[in-house]
């Protein structure tokens, strides 16, 4: 047997707590980093399967990462906290719109004072990091009303939010720098004297930004605040007589999920979409990120990658497949199929077993751990 | 029930003898409490207090106020009228928070664990406030915030350990059996390091061995390390055994308080067991 934890004796709590504590879960980590940092970079150099064309970086790993990412992002607050939302769409707007404006300098005209809040132009970095931050900020304003309403009167709230921000953006000229079409295109992306350009370039870049983040997100969840944000989400009565500030412990899952959704709406409109228009982060964004994460797994950072690779592959593989068997398929029964496939999925997954796909891994998982011993 | 009114003395003798108790002085008060909830009057006009070190019983029929009174104490509930002092600082009202910070735990009589935590991370979750590295350093997982980490898990580690759950450490609680839920959930509230701990029924649907079991640790506790432990139990038995101090509820109202001895002889509480109408 490869896989299993029974004869792996921990010496200390800290390997304990490490953050894969068995080692064929490090060795296997380990693996997937060397190839997605060495391995892709190099397929693609040489143009081989699956590398041959952009094809497949552009649209499919690429939009992978990002999505995870902001799937990441999502789980927190909907996973860890169980704060619902249906907003995420709109933190991703903040992310990108607040990045594309610190990117090309911020002025706010303050007329009656006879002067103006100008910022230069930022670099890349800061620009996105302070898409997150805004994206933090406003997560927190609208985390607000969590402390007095739960399940679907958040739900609606955070809707609300999500049209609020629709209609922001579409309407007020000033985030899109009055482009007469509304529609807004990234700036070249220099990143620490890089300029970031062919997709190997952008791909990677992705790769950074999820892998610290991935980590940052594991870290807390693992930790004390991580155990606060279960509490809150499985009885939050039993938690606030334990000393849990509600108050902390759900503005920090708001803030620290709508930081995650944020960058990745600025490294959607940057990196992926290059332009882009209001309704690149539309309800139906905000739906589809929910799914990822019940599809992969409510309260697993595993489970966010898993979802976003099936929400993404699902249409693909659903338009291949009867292609490759000969059956013709039209466009729009494809998108009939994806529709019908997710819900059934989402139907049984929520009856049946709430954690999702990481949930059934881990059930493998379990069983391994403790070969050969049945308990 | 016969037979367990056999076995019982021997759980209670062993553990109380040969210790050095001390009972101490007032560590809580509860003055004039009244607490309703519409037309029902939960509590009426309770008064009774805890003292350093002992073991303190809250008994009474079903509905007579037990449970809330332990709300209002650890400041779930919040009285209409009454005082509540405790180590020294008389409030109306008990907040969560405050009484959490300030050494009070509990358990709860419908187990109310983090369902879907491990029983580690539920007990380190009882840890929480003791916790004080800020989130950046918890992003990182590293220096400060990893030894504080390690820190808590060798505390909890010795509470895993007294109550014998090593085995459910990384198991989902959600799917534990009824007895060992109960005992992480007093793993919880220990690991609070509390100085009063509430515990509401925590025999409560539980075999001869688990109660035995379950008197045990609440005894060891009393005895090692000072607790102060106030206690709702139903079955008599266990009550009369463990506790020192007995307070009686019926209909929200206080009809005795004593030794076990005394309350065990009270004739009010003769008929509120036997349901004699007054
Ligand atoms: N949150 C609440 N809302 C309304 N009524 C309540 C509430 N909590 C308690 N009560 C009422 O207050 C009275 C006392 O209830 P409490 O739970 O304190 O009794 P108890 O002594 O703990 O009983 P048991 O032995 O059944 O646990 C009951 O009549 C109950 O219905
Ligand atoms: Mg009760």
């Amino acid at each position: 047997m490869l896989y299993r934890e029974a004869g792996q004796f921990k010496t200390s709590y800290a390997a304990d707590m490490a953050i894969f504590p068995i080692r064929q879960d490090r060795i296997a980590l380990i693996l997937l980093l060397l190839f997605a940092f060495v391995g892709i970079p190099l397929l693609a150099n040489f143009q081989l399967w699956p590398l041959g064309s952009d094809y497949m970086l552009r649209a499919i790993l690429i939009p992978f990462l990002i999505l995870s990412l902001a799937a990441i992002g999502v789980n927190i607050l909907v996973g860890y906290c169980g704060q619902i939302s249906l907003g995420s769409g709109a933190f991703m707007a903040i992310g990108a719109y607040s990045a594309y404006k610190f990117g090309s300098g911020v002025h706010i005209p303050l007329e009656f004072l006879g002067t103006e809040i100008s910022i230069p132009p930022l670099p890349l970095f800061a620009s996105v990091m302070l898409g997150g931050l805004m994206s933090a900020i406003v997560g927190i304003l609208f985390g607000i009303p969590s402390l007095r309403i739960k399940g679907l009167y958040l739900a609606v709230a955070t809707l609300a939010a999500q049209f609020f921000f629709d209609w922001v953006f579409l309407r007020v000229k000033w985030f899109t720098n009055y482009a007469p079409s509304g529609s807004v295109a990234a700036p070249d992306l220099h990143f620490f004297g890089y300029l970031v350009h062919s997709p190997i370039e952008r791909y990677l870049l992705c790769l950074a930004f999820v892998t610290v983040f991935a980590l940052i997100a594991k870290n807390l969840v693992r930790g004390n605040i991580g155990r606060q944000w279960m509490a809150i989400r499985d009885m939050d009565i039993a938690a606030e007589l334990m000393g849990i500030r509600p108050l902390y412990a759900k503005l920090t899952a708001f803030a620290v999920s709508s930081f995650i959704v944020g960058v990745a709406g600025a490294l959607w409109a940057f990196v992926y979409l290059g332009a882009w228009e209001p309704l690149a982060f539309n309800i139906d964004r905000s739906l589809q990120l929910l799914f990822m994460v019940i599809i992969g797994g409510l309260g697993s950072i595993l489970g966010s990658f898993l979802g976003a690779a099936f929400i993404l592959i699902l249409p693909i593989m659903l338009d291949q497949v009867p292609h490759a068997l000969g059956i013709p398929v039209s466009v729009e029964t494809v998108s009939h199929l994806v529709f019908i496939v997710t819900g059934a999925l989402i139907c049984y997954l929520l009856i049946v077993e709430p954690h999702g796909f990481a949930r059934l891994w881990s059930i493998a998982k379990e069983k391994l751990r403790l070969w050969p011993f049945p308990y | 029930m016969k037979a367990d009114v056999q076995e019982r003395p021997e759980v209670a003798g062993a553990a109380h003898a040969g210790s050095d108790r001390e009972i101490g002085d007032v560590v809580l008060s509860v003055e004039n409490v009244s607490l309703a909830f519409g037309g029902v009057k939960a509590i009426s006009d309770v008064s009774f207090d805890i003292r350093k070190g002992e073991i303190r019983a809250i008994i009474g029929p079903n509905g007579a106020g037990k449970t809330s009174m332990l709300n209002v104490i650890n400041g779930f509930y919040h009285p209409n009228q009454g005082t509540i002092t405790f180590k020294g600082r008389k409030r109306s009202v008990m907040r969560p928070y405050i009484a959490a910070s300030q050494g009070i735990s509990r358990t709860f009589q419908n187990l109310a664990l983090f369902k879907g935590m491990s029983t580690l991370d539920n007990i380190m979750a009882g840890r929480a406030l003791k916790m004080r590295r800020g989130l950046l350093w918890q992003a990182l997982h590293w220096g400060p915030a990893l030894s504080e980490e390690i820190k808590h898990r060798e505390a909890v580690e010795k509470i895993i350990d007294f109550l014998e759950i090593q085995h459910i450490r990384k198991a989902p609680v959600g799917k534990l059996p009824y007895g060992l839920q109960k005992r992480v959930e007093l793993g919880r509230a220990l690991a609070m390091e509390p100085e009063l701990l509430l515990l509401d029924e925590p025999m409560a649907g539980m075999n001869l061995e688990e109660k035995k079991d379950m008197s045990r640790y609440i005894l060891t506790v009393n005895d090692q390390l000072g607790t102060t432990v106030a206690l709702i139990e139903h079955d008599m038995g266990v009550v009369m055994d463990i506790s020192d101090r007995v307070v009686v509820l019926e209909y929200g109202r206080k009809i005795a308080d004593g030794t076990p001895d005394e309350v065990q002889r009270d004739q009010r509480v003769i008929d509120a067991y036997l349901g004699i109408s007054h």
